[in-house]
């Protein structure tokens, strides 16, 4: 059988190079990528979904607590879920404090937290919260879909959850998707 | 010199323990499993098909972590309140997404996911067949010799073919 063209073996046999070759860098690319996300970071079910129905009670000396009405204000706002046990809230506290101090409106749900130790705590390193709620049993913070304290939610004027940031604060956070969201300058 | 390594070692220890111990760790919460026999095996059933946000490979179940048994918690009182067991998990897809799903639906965004293990072993399967089909019409047995390639032949080896 030599009557077959003489080039199509040659273009078989480049293929069997390509392809596997072509699946072997498409396959690499894509797991590239994944190995760039953070597995750690579960996307929110809430984002553009209003905020869940809650009434907490207030925290020790502030017993205004915090309910579904006070994040519908016409005016974006955040909240933020903190405790005092909670390492990396210390380390964003500041750039909390920074916030307040550029008018930003921030509620904080204390979760599961010694309503003595929260107290003391924002006594000692400042208090940025305009309304606190204390979530003892956490269950508020479940309906928020919490899964780890700290976590950041930037809601929007009409009480819409926009979105959700997972541990601490970062400056680039703030700077890239927080400020934009809240509309500040 | 042992001595500054002592101290290395000391200072990696100390480390690891507050790295240990600095995480999230309130207070252990203890299980409260329902009365009824059959509801609590339910109950647990479906916390088996959840996944644990903090642990991610372990089911609600299996997870020590305090949100782990929370969510347990939260599931038999939607089993005590009636719920199915497809409510259930809905509940908690609604606050924390098909992420909680141990065996996530199939739908459009997944479809990948279930799909695309056949497909790539189809796709395996045509260039393997096709590359050994090719492979044989290559190898198949080559014309006989002519005549004159006979004699050649038989000239060059100094002996007479015997035909095949």
């Amino acid at each position: 059988m030599t009557t077959e063209p003489a080039d199509k073996p040659e273009k078989i046999i480049r293929w069997s190079f390509i392809l596997p070759i072509a699946t072997f860098a498409a396959l690499a690319a894509a797991l590239g990528v994944g190995l760039t996300l953070n597995p750690r970071e579960i996307p929110s079910a809430l984002i553009e979904k209003p905020v869940p129905q809650f009434a907490l009670p207030g925290l020790g000396e502030r017993p205004e607590g915090l309910k579904t009405a006070d994040l519908a204000s016409g005016k974006p706002q955040l909240v933020n879920v903190f405790a005092s046990w909670c390492v990396p809230c210390r380390v964003e506290h500041p750039m909390l404090m920074d916030l307040a101090r550029r008018g930003v409106v921030i509620n904080g749900i204390n979760y599961k937290d010694d309503p003595g130790a929260a107290t003391a705590w924002l006594k000692q390193d400042g208090d940025p919260f305009a309304r606190i709620g204390a979530d003892r049993q956490g269950r508020v913070s479940i309906d928020f879909g919490v899964y780890g304290v700290p976590e950041t939610f930037v809601i929007t004027g009409d009480g819409r959850i926009a979105y959700k940031h997972v541990g601490p604060l970062t400056e680039d956070a703030i700077k890239d998707k927080i400020v934009p969201l809240l509309g500040l300058k | 010199m042992i001595a500054g390594l002592r101290i290395v070692v000391l200072g990696l220890g100390l480390a690891l323990a507050l790295a240990l111990f600095a995480g999230p760790v309130p207070a252990q919460v203890i299980d409260n499993p329902l009365a009824d026999p059959a509801a609590e095996a339910r109950a647990r059933d479906i916390s088996r098909t959840l996944r644990c946000l903090v642990c991610q490979n372990q089911s609600i179940e299996d997870s020590n972590a305090p949100l782990a048994q929370d969510l347990r918690q939260i599931v038999r009182e939607r089993v005590q309140a009636g719920d199915d067991d497809e409510a259930v998990r809905r509940f908690l897809v609604a606050r924390y997404g098909d992420w909680v799903l141990l065996r996530p639906p199939f739908r459009g965004a997944t479809l990948m996911l279930w799909v695309g293990p056949v497909l790539i072993l189809v796709a395996g399967g045509a260039v393997v067949a096709l590359l050994y089909r090719r492979q044989r019409r290559q190898t198949a047995a080559p014309a006989p010799l002519s005549p004159e390639e006979a004699a050649r032949l038989a000239a060059l080896t100094g002996r007479e073919q015997t035909p095949s």
